[in-house]
């Protein structure tokens, strides 16, 4: 193909630190032909989304081209004048954002906003605009279009905002639209459907989407191409098929060896008494008594009951506001229980300071950025649960957090850093090492890997299954990702709007469905068969197909 | 040792020359500041004044050698007054929520909704005006806005998860608010304490000019600027030199107070 025929051709973009000359993309090429879709797919750090702002020249200032071209329709962006690129912003190259929540402007109604861009770049009348806005929303999906274009952003959920986005950016016709994480911020099931109503509009518009994303699955559900990038370098590039299947540069392999995979069957002793049980629980928030009225209460929980085996990984499963926070923040006490009945050991429980269950239940959070102290160095932090243990020597407790350190996988070298000097998956390490040291019976995960990029994750989650096996406590597994629970649990329950709608063992939930919502989730995970030349096919599990799937 | 940020340098060596001062003219003063002498009112600064004489012919040099030990330590007890009493409330407000804090917080809201000056005119009709009734006057006064501050960084720092994390490891709740909510509280805290010193050699001056503040005739920066306020076209040196000492002492105070929050905040500290 001729470099004509192209939408896009970046050809060795170098891209430096404008102070330090720290190279961030190195002799970057890839190419968008018209109505392609091209997904770069990278961890964090690799400079994807700088190469895609260098696209549309808009680096930070701090930013500069060092070498390399980027040509839209054979011209070179960096050669027209600025008035010219914003000629071509938003009406030939439109851009989408990852978060839905900052990316309309709060105080601007949602009209307001798409009409600007076509008052812009485009010379229709006042009646022209409202018109093909309306029309634009209702593609979108949006049913009440009138009482959408005079609402503001904030009325609307994430997955709303990210169609509005969408509406807006595309109401231009733009010839490229650049997609940085659209989908990141939103739920699985959510995920899904954005993702089939941006393909769906770029290809009715024939728009080419250069798609930036961490999540290779995704991706190569809806890439014709795929670029790799690692450390600001193109590793490699070719049609989606290809590289899923046999992969060529090692850092490829890698990432599709990341990618969670269905662990073994453990055997779980059903006839023990469970470490922790809850019974018809009920969880409403808000319901406090203020001083001049009683606020309106949200049950966020409508009667739970769930049993935790000793030595079993329960998952919980559910989109955001399915009620699978709360559960765990029940158990592990930072939420009261209005209503129901929580047992340690066969134990009711009847105050939140209960000492045994306190101890002996434990939290890793999803966030390991926010869950360490940032003014404690390491060896304090995962020591501090130890002060609690009376009669141990400061020697003894500093071999403790020596040992714990060295099973985690983090040296002594870590003692004496702060919480900002470690990497997000070192953090977590550091946190999860907190979380154990005491040995607990019961250790709640919520999100424990959410935040970590692909391959980290991957690590994380086999040290937590390690750790698991070595020191045999009981887990609950909160997650919003199908494919680390197909991974790691035992068992797993599907929430939504705080009911169980489905639970069973982990190849039930995964193979045998039941509930409708519980297949809406699966589709939208692939299951992953390896090839021999040590690539991976994917295999979509279609919601419709599952339905005909006898039940055994 | 890692190299001393420039801010704690300047900041300090300011600081430093004002403690030096504040304890040499316990002993030495090149005049004595409280002796009258008619035959040299108003007399510009020379070889024998330095910073010349006031309306009653005292060398200003010297008593502003005087003041700034009086200055000096009304502001920083009522400072540490205000941020003392202040944490406390804004502590124990923002921790406990609900209706603790709604109460307490009414009582903040309405102080802080006098103006600093007349609550501190109220309270020194009951303290009486000296030293002492000026610092608790102010100190009370400040109270309000300090408690503010720690209470909006308790309330963002307790929903922070590693709070919370505390608590599931089984720690009690004094222990969590002094171990992981007051250190991380700090920042806004001594940013606020520095900008709190300056108002109060201010305010000190403001009640002296009222007469509420340190009575006459010792001086105390505050009074001495303000009692040469009527002079300022005949006499400028009475109201400059005051001023200047005020304005290099808050320049000391802010530049120290930065280099002590960088300090305190790991995340500030270069990587080893």
């Amino acid at each position: 193909m001729n470099a004509a025929s192209k939408l896009l051709e970046v050809q060795d973009l170098t891209l430096e630190v404008a102070r330090t000359g720290l190279v961030i993309v190195n002799k970057a090429s890839l190419s968008v032909a018209p109505g392609e879709i091209v997904a770069i797919v990278g961890e964090s750090g690799s400079g994807k989304t700088q190469l895609a702002r260098a696209v549309m020249a808009l680096t930070h200032k701090a930013i500069r081209r060092r070498d390399g071209a980027c040509r839209f329709r054979g011209r070179d962006i960096y050669s027209l004048s600025e008035r010219e690129r914003r000629r071509l912003r938003g009406s030939e190259i439109g851009m989408v954002f990852q978060e839905p929540m900052t990316s309309l402007n709060p105080s601007l109604t949602i009209g307001q906003q798409l009409e600007e861009g076509l008052k812009l770049h485009r010379t229709f009348s006042p009646e022209e605009r409202r018109h093909r806005i309306e029309r634009m929303l209702k593609r979108v999906g949006i049913d009440d279009v009138g009482h959408a274009m005079r609402s503001y952003p904030h009325e609307f959920s994430g997955g709303m905002r990210q169609r509005i986005m969408l509406a807006s950016v595309m109401l231009l016709e733009p010839a490229l639209l650049i997609a940085d994480e659209p989908t990141t911020a939103l739920d699985a099931v959510v995920q899904r459907d954005v993702m089939e109503l941006m393909v769906e509009l770029t290809s009715s518009f024939g728009t080419a989407v250069l798609l930036i994303s961490h999540d290779l699955p995704m991706v190569a559900r809806y890439a014709d191409q795929i670029v790799v990038m690692r450390s600001g370098e193109v590793v490699e590039r070719g049609r989606t098929e290809e590289v899923l299947a046999r992969p060529e540069h090692e850092y490829t392999k890698k990432l599709l060896l990341a990618l969670p995979s269905r662990g073994p069957v453990r055997p779980v002793d059903r006839t023990a008494p469970p470490v922790i049980s809850v019974e018809g629980l009920v969880v409403d928030y808000g319901g406090q008594q203020r001083l001049f009225r009683r606020s309106v209460a949200k049950r966020a929980l409508k009667g739970i009951d769930i049993a935790v085996q000793p030595n079993e990984v329960v998952a919980v499963v559910g989109g955001s506001g399915s009620g699978k926070t709360t559960l765990g923040n029940v158990l592990a006490g930072l939420v009261p229980a209005t209503d129901g009945i929580v047992r340690y050991e066969n134990r009711p429980i009847a105050r939140s300071q209960d000492r045994d269950w306190r101890l002996n239940c434990q939290m890793v959070f999803q966030d390991p950025y926010s869950s360490l102290n940032p003014r404690m160095r390491v060896g304090d932090l995962v020591g501090e649960p130890l002060r609690l243990e009376r009669g141990l020597t400061s020697h003894e407790r500093r071999s403790r957090v020596r040992k714990i350190l060295e099973e985690v996988g983090l040296g002594e070298a870590f003692l004496e850093r702060f919480p900002h000097e470690l990497s997000g998956g070192q953090r977590q390490r550091v946190a999860i090492a907190r979380a154990i040291i005491r040995n607990p019976r019961f250790l709640i995960a919520d999100e424990p890997v959410s935040a970590l990029d692909v391959t980290v994750r991957a690590q994380v989650l086999e040290l937590f299954a390690e750790l698991q096996r070595r020191h045999v406590f009981s887990s609950l597994f909160i997650s919003h990702d199908l494919g680390v629970v197909e991974q790691v649990a035992d068992c797993a329950i599907v929430m939504r709007h705080g009911e169980i709608v489905e639970q069973g063992s982990r190849d039930d939930i995964f193979d045998r469905p039941q509930h409708e919502y519980t297949r809406k989730l699966l589709s939208a995970i692939p299951a992953l068969v390896p090839t021999a030349s040590g690539g991976i096919e994917m295999h979509w599990r279609d919601a419709s197909d599952l339905v005909d799937e006898p039940a055994t | 040792m890692r190299r001393l940020a420039p801010n704690a340098i300047i900041g300090g060596l300011l600081i430093g020359i004002l403690l030096l001062v504040a304890l040499i003219q316990q002993f030495w003063t090149p005049h004595d500041p409280m002796k009258l002498n008619f035959m040299a009112r108003l007399v510009a600064p020379s070889a024998d004044f330095l910073l010349g004489t006031d309306e009653f012919g005292r060398d200003v040099l010297s008593r502003l050698m005087m003041g700034a030990s009086a200055s000096v330590s009304i502001a920083l007890m009522t400072v540490a007054l205000a941020v003392f009493l202040g944490t406390t409330i804004g502590l124990l407000s923002g921790y406990s929520r609900g209706l603790v804090d709604r109460v307490i917080m009414m009582f903040n809201d309405a102080l802080l909704a006098f103006p600093g000056m007349l609550l501190a005119l109220g309270l020194l009709s009951v303290f009486g005006a000296n030293k002492y009734g000026i610092i608790v006057a102010l100190g009370v006064a400040y109270t309000p806005s300090v408690a503010r501050v720690v209470r909006g960084a308790v309330l963002s720092l307790r929903e922070r998860e590693f709070v919370r994390a505390s608590r599931t490891m089984g720690f009690s709740e004094g222990y969590t608010m002094l171990r992981h909510v007051l250190p991380n509280s700090l920042a806004p805290l001594i940013v606020l304490a520095t900008s709190m010193f300056g108002w109060t050699l201010l305010s000190e001056s403001a009640l002296s000019f009222l007469g509420l503040g340190v009575p006459p005739p010792a001086p105390t920066w505050g009074n001495m600027l303000a009692a040469g306020r009527p002079y300022i076209e005949q006499a400028p040196w009475l109201a400059i030199f005051p001023g200047l000492c005020i304005s290099l002492t808050l320049l000391g105070i802010n530049l120290l107070g930065d280099a002590l929050r960088d300090r305190l905040d790991p995340q500030m500290r270069g990587t080893a």
